[in-house]
Formats: structure tokens, sequence, C-alpha cells
């Protein structure tokens, strides 16, 4: 076991530290969080500064316009770009991460060809149909119905949680195309151009009224049928490969900006007064703020683990369930001590005073979603249960 | 970086497995609690053989005396393992297995030696030195019912002075890698105490059909074992870095991570055992208590983790 990264990873991260100290100062400044259009603009110009940097889809293979980065090299990126405050991935999430990688793998060559460039320059931004009011959990469920009519599917139904729904060019969609078979055999996956007749998108406002998410009602939508991806009802199996694209990667930027809000949680409870002594005089929030620390380092510790895994075997395994569990249970009770120490403070969620109320509220929210986004907390306890321990899969 | 174990790494601990699980399975482990938890001579001297003292002299590092410790853990096996092996370097014979050399730290409300009665040297690791003591002439009340029945427990009314073989970094030092190692006893613990959950849950039959495919009963698997994985992280990152092949040049701060991991991990995985068994989880027969009491015994060594909490918090 070996911590330590090599000359090659060094230099890697070296290379790409003095890029950013050069084009961080030059960009222009982040549009407000819910200018969605703005947003877009912003994000698609920070990828398009990747691409012509030659640091576009760091995961993607080089054949199709990536950088093949390993999944350490993925980390160091992960972290320079968190240290140096750069963009996020933003709206390119699903193109990037998501639709792309399954198009590399399940694509014909015509939509490789047409959709990865795009994808990778930030020239379109994609977004996913996958959950429906009547499928979460049970995704396989899904209902929303696409009837074949000559050379076009013919979509009826809905989607739910669909990120970037008002401002995406092509969603990822998952459709019932034989309601007579087993659930996941009569599913496949279609590539929808945004913006046609019989849809339509309306944001889904969330419980911190932010609307980052839509709803998408689908009346008699044509879609050609050259736009499915792999065999017509093998859409499930499709949409598995991407889970397969993860390196153990995804929550590395969160994590870092967990473990400063945390030694920053520290620092303020040192500047808080509580009945005429300074907050941190409390023997027991000083160990709660200690036990969150170390837990938070030893979630970093298992996230290379992951990593490590990834660049052996090409897959994360059981460690990415065990990290979102134990990482979402964590972030809670980050939050939750952040605001009984702000605590009447806390009541804003954009800063009070001089207190860095947003970081922690908007944190706090946050930490909700994590137990239930992609998989819930007790979704993931049964496959943990079930796929690494093997207990009987009845219920 | 590489934080997977390599093929050395990786047949050294296969190794000390097969030999434990051979040598002394839960049943010879079980037997010591007719003789109070009297220590076995030779299995000490067999333990010695394998390398469990002596690891760190022998040229190997912390990384690999953690993968083992684990396996002692796994397998319960008790005795002052932890003191013999730090003790490797200054005490004569630890590292072989011909003197059993235990240690204390004095404590409030009061000290507690364990196996007093089995040792050839006692440690007393103190801040400001590390002191050897010929335990016949320590003087204590043995607890006429220790709580882990094969961790025979000695109230000592003084602590005693002893001859000074180390001084107060030394002391420090100790602690430390007394911190990790404790804390590869307690991951082992911890996997132990699922395995028999596990194996339980998928055997006992309620309302027609085994335990284990109730969700209620799975999810209390998936938290053990969510909580062990999180802290084989912790309790390797800190061994990687003793070793200097890590990310972090504060080894006590990784060190107290790993003890405060593994002893909240090893207590939960405990108790969570015990109630997946039901009653018989609350019987002497089932090993689940075995486990558990071996959780509070190792808490207590180099600092509980509360106490690690509070101390990780002053380095903020």
């Amino acid at each position: 076991m070996d911590l330590q990264f090599t000359d090659a990873e060094n230099s890697f991260r070296n290379e790409l530290r003095h890029w950013l100290a050069g084009v961080i100062p030059t960009l222009p400044g982040e549009p407000h969080r819910d200018d969605w259009v703005g947003r877009r603009d912003y994000d698609t110009m920070w990828q398009r500064t990747l691409f012509e940097a030659g640091y576009a889809g760091i995961n993607w293979p080089k054949e199709y316009g990536g950088l093949g980065a390993t999944p350490t090299e993925h980390l160091i990126f992960l972290e320079e770009t968190e240290r140096a405050r750069a963009p996020y991935v933003g709206q390119n999430f699903v193109g990037l991460l998501h639709a792309g990688p399954t198009l590399i793998t399940e694509a014909s060559p015509e939509q490789k060809a047409f959709h990865l460039p795009a994808i990778l320059k930030g020239e379109h931004i994609w977004c996913q149909g996958f959950s429906e009011p009547g499928a979460g959990s049970d995704l396989a469920s899904l209902s929303c119905r696409a009837i074949r009519d000559g050379d076009d599917y013919v979509i009826s139904g809905q989607k739910i949680w669909t990120s970037f729904g008002h401002t995406a060019d092509y969603c990822e969609m998952l459709v019932r195309t034989d309601p007579d078979v087993p659930k996941h055999r009569g599913i496949s996956w279609l590539i929808l151009p945004m913006g046609q007749p019989g849809m339509d998108v309306r944001p889904l406002r969330t419980m911190e009224g932010s609307t980052e998410f839509c709803e998408v009602f689908f009346d008699e939508v044509r879609v050609p049928v050259a736009n499915r991806v792999g065999a017509e009802n093998d859409g499930w199996r499709v949409a598995m490969v991407t889970l397969s694209f993860e390196r153990g990667t995804a929550f590395v930027s969160e994590m870092l900006q967990s473990m400063e809000l945390a030694r920053d949680l520290a620092q303020l409870a040192k500047r808080i007064t509580r009945n005429g002594a300074s907050a941190w005089d409390d023997a027991g929030l000083r160990r709660d703020i200690g036990r969150i620390c170390a837990e938070l380092d030893a979630l970093w510790a298992l996230t290379k683990r992951n990593i490590s895994q990834a660049q052996r075997t090409g897959l994360v395994g059981p460690g990415g369930n065990v990290f979102k569990l134990a990482y979402a249970e964590l972030r809670s009770k980050l939050g939750e001590l952040a605001m009984h120490l702000l605590d009447r403070a806390s009541l804003s969620i954009d800063d009070v005073g001089q207190l860095p109320t947003h970081a922690h509220v908007h944190g706090r929210i946050h930490a909700l979603s994590l137990g239930i986004a992609a998989g819930t907390s007790q979704v993931q306890r049964n496959i943990v249960a079930e796929r690494i321990l093997g207990l009987p899969k009845d219920r | 970086m590489d934080f997977e174990l390599n093929d050395d790494e990786r047949s050294l601990q296969e190794g000390i497995r097969s030999f434990l699980t051979g040598r002394c399975p839960i049943e010879v482990v079980r037997a010591n609690e007719e003789t109070g938890g009297a220590l076995d001579r030779t299995l000490w001297r067999e333990l010695a053989d394998v390398g469990v003292f002596s690891l760190r002299t022998d040229g190997f590092g912390m990384t690999e005396s953690v993968l083992a410790f684990e396996e002692l853990g796994r397998s319960l096996v008790a005795g002052p393992l932890v003191a013999s092996h730090l003790a490797a370097s200054v005490v004569a014979g630890a590292g072989d297995g011909s003197r059993i050399v235990g240690l204390l730290e004095p404590a409030e409300p009061v000290t507690m030696v364990e196996h007093l009665a089995s040792l050839d040297d006692l440690i007393v690791l103190r801040n400001d030195g590390i002191f050897v003591v010929e335990p016949s002439g320590v003087i204590g009340v043995l607890a006429e019912r220790p709580l882990d029945a094969l961790t025979p427990i000695t109230r000592l009314d003084d602590v005693p002075d002893g001859q000074r073989i180390g001084d107060a970094a030394m002391a420090l030092q100790w602690r430390r890698d007394g911190m990790v190692l404790t804390a590869g006893l307690q991951l082992g613990l911890c996997l132990a105490s699922i395995d028999l959950a596990k194996t339980y849950a998928m055997q006992r039959e309620q309302f027609g059909r085994p335990i284990g495919s109730f969700q209620a009963v799975k999810h209390m698997l998936a938290d053990m074992l969510t909580k062990a994985e999180v802290t084989r992280a912790a309790v390797y990152a800190a061994a990687v870095n003793i070793d200097g092949r890590g990310d972090s040049s504060d080894l006590m701060q990784t060190a107290r991570m790993a003890k405060l991991l593994a002893g909240d991990s090893a207590l939960f995985c405990g108790k969570t055992c015990i109630q997946v068994h039901g009653g018989m989880g609350f019987t002497w027969e089932v090993d689940a208590q075995r486990y558990w009491k071996r959780a509070c015994v190792l808490d207590t060594h180099f600092g509980n983790s509360d106490e690690h909490a509070a101390a990780f918090s002053a380095a903020l």
C-alpha cells in the first residue's frame, strides 16, 4: 500500500496547477445561482477552455478525444481544480459523466461522431430522463411509453428530476417499448433532442427554492428510431453500463469542500460566544467536531482505496456503496452540528452579519438529498447486504 | 498512489490468517475461559514464530504489522499482543515470545492491569517516559469477574515506579504505534462480528424464512460492514503514514483517527452482532458477547475514542 504519488502523477499535477494559475484569474464572474441560461453559458465556456487546453473528457478514452487519464490522475484533477477554485462541471455533468460514457460504449459510429465531440467542446448540454413519479427506487418499473410508428417512436408519459431540463439540447431517456414482458426487458435507451412539439418542461422547485430540476411531460413526441442506442428492449443493460464508468471519484470535490468546512467550523466555534464564553470552551462541542473531522479524514482514505481499486480492476466495487452510505450520514451530522452552533443565525440561508451562514445551511440542506439521490441509503443498504454479504434477496 | 494491498502484503496477511484458523480456532480461544484467562505459553511462542511480535524489528513496517494484528483481532487472540510487539525492540525475549510483556498506563479513577499473573515483564507507559517493572512485586486485587473472561484484570493500589527504558519522546511514539496496532485488532473484531452475524442471519428462521431476508436485519448488517470498511481505510492509512508512504505528515493525528474510528466501529459491530442474534446473543454460549467485550477492553487502550475525538479537535 502506498499513498504517495508517482513522479508521473506529480508532474501531471504540476502542469495542471501551472495552467490553472494562469487561466483562473481571467475567468468572468459566476452568474446568479438560479440564472440557468447564464450558467449554461458559463459552464460551457469553462468546458471549451478545458477542451482547448487538452483537459476535456479527463476520464474519456483517447480515441474519443478524451485525456484517457487514470483514476488517480482524475483524483489529482479534481484536487487541483478545487484548490484553484475553478468552475465545476456544472451543466456539462450529464453529457460528460453519464450520457457520453454510455455513447462511447454502446452507440453507433454515426451517433458517436455527431455527439461525442460536441459534448467535449461544450457545444451540447445533456439532461437525463430516467426517473418518473411512479419509478424512483424501483426505476425499472418506469412507464413512459414509446410506441413504434414507422421510422419513429411516439413518446407519451412523464419524467422527473431532470437536471438542466430547461437548458439542455439532448436528453438521455429510458422508455417503455414493451409493456408485456418482465419490467427490465421492455425498456429502450433513446437520444431525445429537446424542444420537440408535444414536450412541456416545467421547473421543479426544491425545498431550498432552487429550480435546478425539471419535470418533463410528453404528449405524442416523435423521435426517430435511429436515435435509439443499443437494441430495442435492451435499454436497461445500456443504462447499467454507465455505472461501470464510475471510478471512485464522484464525490472528490464534495469531500474536499466538506473537510474544509468542518475545519472552518472549528474556527467559527472559536469566534462565537455563548453565555459569555467562547463556544469552543464546550468540551462536548469540541469532541463532536473532532469526531466529524476524523471521520471525514477516514472517508478520504476510503476514497483513495476506492480509486486504487478502480485503477487496478476498472471497477469501484462495494466501496462505492459503502462510501455513499457513510458520507450521506456524516455530511448530515456536520450540517446539524453547524446549525446548532450558528443557532438562530442558521435561520437565514444567506450569510448573516459576519457569519458564513450560507455554506453551512446550504450544506445541511444538500445533505438531506445525499441519502436520497442516486439510490436512497435504504436501497444502498439492501445492495450492500445482498450483493456484498450475500443475504437472501426476498424482502 | 496504490492504496490496495500488494502481493507481499496480501500473502503475509493470508499466512497469519491460515496459521490462526488452524492453531487457534474460536473453540481453543474460548477454552481459556476455564483457566481464568491464563495465557498459553506454547501458543505465545508460536505467535512469535510467525512474527507477530518481531515484524518491525525484522525489517517489516507498521503496514505489515497492522495486517497481522487485524487477523489476531479477528481470531480473538487474548493477551498483551500490542505491548509485547512494542517491547520487542527494547525488552529481551519479547520478540521471540520467550517472555510475555504487558503494559499499563496510569489512569483515573483506577489503574488496571491485564493478565498480571501471566506476565514476565510489565511496562509502565507514562507521559515522561517508559519504565519496566518486575510483575511479581506488583500488588493489586484481581477482579473476580472480569468483563472479558479472556482478559483477567487487576486493580492496582499504587502504580509502581520501575526502571526507565525510554524517554518522553519514545513514550509518545509507543502511544502512537500502540493506537494503530490496537486499531488493527479492533478492525479484526469488526470483521469477525460481521461474519458471525451474517452466518446466523442466513441460518436462523422466523416467520418461515431466514431473518437475513428481512430488511430490518439486512440494514443492521449493512451498517456494520460500512463502519468496518471506513475503519479499514483509516487504519491502513495511519499505518502507511507511519511507514513514510503516506499523505499526511501528522502521524499522531492519523493514528488518533484510526483509533477513534476503530474503537467506535468495534463497539458498534459487537453490539449489533448481539442484536442480530436476538436472545441467543445474550447467552454465554454465543460468541457475539466475546467480540463486544473485547471491543470494550481495547477501547480503553491508549485512550478511548472520546479522548481521541477531543485530542483530534485540539489540533484543528
